[in-house]
């Protein structure tokens, strides 16, 4: 059963205001998540207000620039700066997105800023990935064949078949997708989630892996495929433009296809 | 010890749209479906059971009250047949693009209020 609101020790409290730098003419205040493994006090909401004449453009931009001049205890992953390693997914205003793409002056008011939803938090802005990942890993998500590979060259694949695999090959595992989904929230101990179905999709749609029908006996159950609802909260969220949504109800289709 | 991991904040942060909001809608008015439909049974029994208990069925769905749940049941009906018939059109793999999800939901919008209205027109003028 669903779980609406949060554990006691989850519940998130007021926390302190850093003070407005002085002789800034345009600022932007900055809420953000803040929990540490190493005090025994629940979640709580810093605020740090930041001059955006001397910063970039980006959230990340400004998580940056205050952890290096204000509060450098601010944890959250960080890596590539232009949306292609999937570290700095985030809730920022309200869904989820990468910091390194989103623009501060995107949000109206205050930009909040929560790790992924529904995720055990390790500090800060770093939520624990690992089940997530182990979901990823039980769809075995590289090559499955029976026959061997051509002599001295690579599986060959015709343009056309190469284009069904457009829009799936670019996710960068950030799991936006998976943490805006209400059914992952509630039942993302059994359902794949929308990351890890697209990923799952992407080696189905793949003509050179010859374990299509292994694949999707696999993911036959009420729980892994079937929890999507199509809610579409997953692909309305994608920082990448993907479309999970449309990915899961293509593997739905093929299983019905195949009866 | 390191304290127990908290769980991050997800329902009560996270932006309502379109999407959840028209989802989490459908569901509701399925539920509001189910339980309408025991009302259904209620009026039917009460017409086998005679006119006497028929007719004071009758007072009741007359009854502000009544019309009140009446009104919300035909919401419920257009919204959700309306929702259904999107969801079936998904089920086929069509309009599952943002842009399709957002015309589609205005379109179950609309046909909402218009079917609810052509209705309750009929009942009173027609």
């Amino acid at each position: 059963m669903a779980e609406f609101s949060l554990p006691q020790n989850s519940k998130v409290q007021k926390g302190k205001i850093h003070p407005k730098p002085e002789g800034a003419v345009r600022t932007k205040t900055f809420n953000i998540y803040r929990w540490s493994p190493e005090d025994q006090e629940n979640p709580r909401m810093d605020s740090y207000t930041v001059n955006l004449d001397d910063c970039g453009p980006m959230v990340l931009d400004a998580l940056i620039k205050i952890k290096g001049e204000t509060d450098s205890s601010l944890t959250f992953r960080r890596s590539c700066r232009e949306g292609i390693c999937g570290s700095c997914s985030m809730n920022i205003d309200g869904t989820n997105t990468l910091a390194c793409l989103k623009s501060i002056d995107d949000v109206k008011g205050d930009v909040d800023i929560y790790p992924l939803p529904h995720m055990p938090v390790i500090k800060d802005l770093v939520p624990d990935l690992s089940h997530a990942y182990a979901q990823l890993a039980s769809i075995e998500p590289w090559i499955k064949t029976d026959t061997t590979a051509p002599e001295g060259e690579e599986r060959r694949q015709s343009v056309e078949d190469r284009e069904k695999m457009d829009g799936l090959w670019e996710c960068v595992l950030c799991f936006s997708c998976s943490t805006s989904c209400p059914s992952y929230w509630w039942n993302g101990d059994r359902y794949l989630g929308p990351a890890v179905l697209l990923q799952a999709y992407r080696w189905i749609a793949d003509s050179r892996d010859e374990y299509t029908g292994e694949r999707l006996d696999a993911l036959e159950d009420p729980f892994r495929l079937y929890r999507c609802h199509t809610i579409m909260n997953c692909t309305q969220t994608c920082p990448k433009g993907l479309n999970p949504g449309k990915a899961i109800a293509e593997i739905k289709k093929l299983q019905l296809e195949r009866q | 010890m390191a304290q127990q991991r908290p769980l991050s904040p997800h329902l009560m942060i996270y932006k309502p749209q379109l999407t959840s909001m028209m989802s989490i809608t459908h569901r509701a008015t399925g539920a509001a479906l189910a339980l309408g439909s025991l009302l259904v049974v209620w009026w039917i029994v009460a017409l086998a059971t005679g006119a006497e208990y028929y007719s004071f069925v009758q007072s009741i769905i007359a009854s502000w009250f009544g019309q009140l749940v009446l009104f919300g049941f035909t919401v419920a009906v257009f919204y959700h047949l309306s929702n259904g018939i999107r969801h079936l059109f998904w089920d086929f793999g069509h309009n599952l693009t943002i842009e399709g999800v957002h015309r589609t939901g205005y379109m179950v919008l609309a046909s909402t209020v218009i079917l609810t209205a052509l209705t309750w027109a009929l009942v009173f003028f027609g």
